[in-house]
């Protein structure tokens, strides 16, 4: 752009860049290897090896963690770090920050890891860090947001190219979501309660969980993909001007979207058809997007058959646009009247997870590490083989998923001619085992070539040498910005890096105000139930107990307004039943039945048996044993703290209550201890067995049972 | 703070993402009638911004 012979000499970093890049293959076997492990528990229940560090509950949050936020995570730093200093013609703003950020990011995944193995979770999906962890993730975005406005602002290129407004939407989005979100009581070291109770707690977590995949696996990485696809192919996006029209659509319509994970619940209505809506709606900018990337390729598809590198990028950004199609259909009502709770929805997750995002790091991966090292890729060969087997992974996990889970939906909902239903829950656990185990199959299909990739990259740095910092020259920006004719507004943003956060924050946080202000603030979407009390200090220590072990993984509690559900499981669930539950524990899956109206429905000693061995109350069961709940005491001294923080957050325990609270759980404990010796069970009643059964006792039961049989004759 | 319900209820509470809408599709249709007015040179030149490092490692 300028004429001026005067250009400035600097480096760009490819160091940062490359410990991203090891991290990022790291954290994937990991992050895989335990998802496969999850994966089999449920085929093979011995393999949760009656250890509460090792169970399917506490290991399917490190698995998702792992595969979001250090596998992708470390994808995305590695992506932005290598084309945001390219883009900018700048070194990154401070070699500090860069190192900061790395190592601070790392930190994090390995206390999550321990922490979540140890039982320290908030109990709400992809959100379950501890207050400790949440802060150190918040210092260390905010060390990574300096960094890279920091580049911006430094820049020799004045106009920020597309994936850099992706990436200033990803980190100002990502810092909001995670600050409202997390927001939470502390009451112990480790350990605190969610600000938000029941329905709202459910609706800023899908508010979180949704925008989380929108701009923690999608934005980002379509900024990657802007940079990266027409790089390696050698030729520039098909169209800018969509690329300018879907960015700022999606931004926009992405954050409405949340309550698609809500539909047919106690959400009020109104909050449930604006995510449908705004969910469909949102299949306009998403297919912006693949289009330009497809058809950047027009023209250039011999490229493709030669260039392995370009096969996982097809591939990927062609799963983002059918998991980014399968969505939106998912959250249309009718759909997920038959998705939700079933397998179907982790299949949807999988195609966007493994095909976009998976595919998309191993294709960058494959093309940046030779360049960083000055050399060739070791095995182009091994490279193919890595994309066809990745891509037999692919189908294998979400093909059975899919037949599964609506298999699974329709045996739920099936009637015999004289109206009874026709399947027990256990019947369909036992039919979905053969699927299990496909799809088990299918991810050590894609993990094994995760390996190849590692053993191929390896090979490929040996042979290299890496230029940890490249040389460049750039002029620097004029201090007087030429005008080039028409001056329109979107060129003015464009050089206003720090308007454009500003604004981009504004567009994101009005679908947040919009849905979740009025649930807070208007009494009639959440109707109060007189007759809901709150949770007795030992139902309250049982059901921080069901937090702890993960039970929420594999069991729901919400009984749906449909006829095969009051018939299977009780009255439908109300929103004011859930007031007091900080967090809320409605679950997304059900491997296991739906709990919200279990109180009451089987004696003491069956969730004693149960949870000892659930395969001696039900046969055939997959869920894992709990015998530690018999050998570890509750911790009373506790009691008061959990108290007092309830009652900072309003649930109304009487004044000095914490003081009194202990003798009351004692007393409590004694009645379950007699109630079980009457079934001939021995047990001392401070065991944390008996705080999980008296929470299990109360769920559901505040609202009476007796619409029961009117429910099912309407 | 505790979460009180300051209103009983909100009449024409639809107003509100009502005009959240309109608001959004207002600039969203400006912006699309600038990105289609856009002139070619000027897209052009962004759109080859990535392919335009000399110093890339080739």
């Amino acid at each position: 752009m300028s004429n001026t012979l005067q250009t400035d000499k600097f480096f760009y970093d490819n160091k940062i860049v490359k410990w991203f890049a090891y991290a990022t293959i790291l954290w994937g076997l990991v992050g895989m290897l335990v998802g496969v492990l999850a994966a089999f528990q449920l085929v093979f229940p011995v393999l949760n090896l009656n250890t509460a560090q090792t169970t399917f509950g506490r290991v399917r949050p490190v698995h998702t963690n792992a595969v979001i936020f250090a596998f992708v995570g470390n994808g995305i730093f590695m992506g932005v770090y290598y084309s945001l200093q390219r883009l900018l013609k700048a070194r990154m703003f401070s070699d500090f920050l860069s190192k900061l950020h790395f190592w601070g990011w790392q930190l994090i995944i390995v206390l999550a890891a321990v922490s979540l193995l140890m039982g320290y979770t908030t109990g709400k999906e992809y959100a379950e860090l501890e207050w400790p962890i949440d802060i150190l993730i918040a210092l260390i975005w905010v060390a990574f947001g300096v960094n890279m406005f920091g580049t911006i602002i430094k820049r020799r290129e004045r106009h920020l190219y597309v994936a850099i407004w992706f990436y200033i939407a990803t980190f100002v989005t990502v810092a909001m979501l995670h600050i409202v979100n997390s927001w939470e009581i502390p009451f112990s070291a480790f350990k605190s309660y969610s600000w938000y109770a029941g329905v709202q707690d459910a609706l800023v977590q899908w508010w979180y969980g949704h925008n989380a995949v929108a701009f923690f696996l999608t934005t980002p990485y379509l900024g990657i993909m802007y940079y990266f696809l027409p790089k390696i192919a050698n030729r520039p996006v098909y169209s800018y001007r969509l690329s300018i029209i879907h960015f700022w659509a999606l931004i926009f319509i992405y954050i409405w979207a949340g309550p698609h994970h809500l539909l047919y619940t106690a959400l009020p209505d109104w909050a449930q058809s604006l995510g449908t809506v705004f969910s469909v709606m949102l299949i306009a900018p998403s297919w912006g997007g693949m289009l330009n990337g497809l058809l950047t390729l027009r023209g250039a598809w011999d490229k493709v058959r030669e260039d392995v590198v370009l096969k996982f990028l097809v591939v990927a950004v062609t799963a983002y646009g059918m998991a980014t199609f399968e969505g939106p259909m998912l959250s249309l009502k009718n759909v997920n009247a038959i998705s939700h709770f079933t397998d179907w929805t982790i299949a949807h997750v999988h195609v966007g997870a493994l095909g976009w995002n998976g595919f998309l790091t191993f294709g960058v991966l494959y093309w940046l590490i030779p360049r960083i090292f000055k050399t060739n890729l070791y095995s182009q060969k091994m490279a193919n083989w890595h994309f066809w087997i990745g891509t037999l992974g692919i189908v294998f996990y979400a093909v059975p998923m899919y037949w599964a889970g609506f298999m699974q939906s329709l045996a739920w909902k099936e009637f015999t001619a004289e109206g009874q239903l026709k399947y027990q829950f256990m019947e369909t656990v036992t039919q979905m085992r053969p699927f299990y185990m496909m799809r088990g199959i299918g991810g050590v299909l894609f993990l094994l070539g995760a390996i190849m990739m590692t053993y191929n990259l390896i090979k490929t740095v040996r042979q290299g040498k890496a230029e940890n910092d490249e040389a460049a020259e750039a002029a620097p920006l004029s201090k007087v910005y030429e005008d080039h004719g028409s001056h329109h507004w979107h060129r003015w943003i464009e050089r206003r890096p720090v308007q454009m956060m500003v604004f981009s924050l504004v567009l994101v946080a009005i679908g947040g105000l919009i849905e979740i202000v009025p649930t807070f603030m208007i009494k009639s979407n959440i109707p109060t139930i007189t007759s809901v009390k709150p949770y007795t200090p030992l139902e309250l220590q049982g059901r921080d107990i069901y937090v702890r072990e993960g039970c929420y993984t594999c069991h729901s509690q919400m009984v749906r307004p449909f006829r095969s559900e009051v018939a299977r499981y009780g009255e439908y669930s109300k929103a004011g039943e859930f007031i007091y539950d900080h967090p809320f524990q409605w679950g997304s899956k059900r491997t296991g039945p739906d709990l919200a109206r279990v109180g009451g429905k089987y004696p003491d000693s069956w969730h004693f048996n149960h949870m000892y061995e659930p395969s001696s109350m039900s046969p055939g069961s997959i869920m894992p044993a709990y015998t530690w709940l018999f050998e570890n005491e509750i911790d009373t001294a506790i009691t008061p703290a959990k108290i007092r923080a309830m009652q900072t957050l309003g649930v109304p325990y009487e004044e000095g209550y914490d003081a009194k609270a202990n003798a009351d759980l004692m007393a409590q404990a004694e009645k379950v201890k007699g109630n079980l010796a009457k079934d001939n069970i021995q047990v001392k009643s401070n065991k944390e067995i008996v705080a999980l059964i008296a929470y299990l006792q109360r769920v559901g039961t505040d609202i009476k049972l007796e619409q029961k049989t009117t429910a099912s004759a309407n | 703070m505790k979460f009180r319900h300051y209103l009983e209820s909100i009449t024409g509470v639809g107003i509100y993402p009502m005009v959240s809408l309109f608001l959004f599709f207002v600039f969203f249709t400006l912006l699309a009638v600038w990105a289609i007015k856009a002139k070619k040179s000027y897209i052009d030149a962004v759109k080859n911004i990535p392919l335009g490092n000399d110093n890339d490692n080739q």
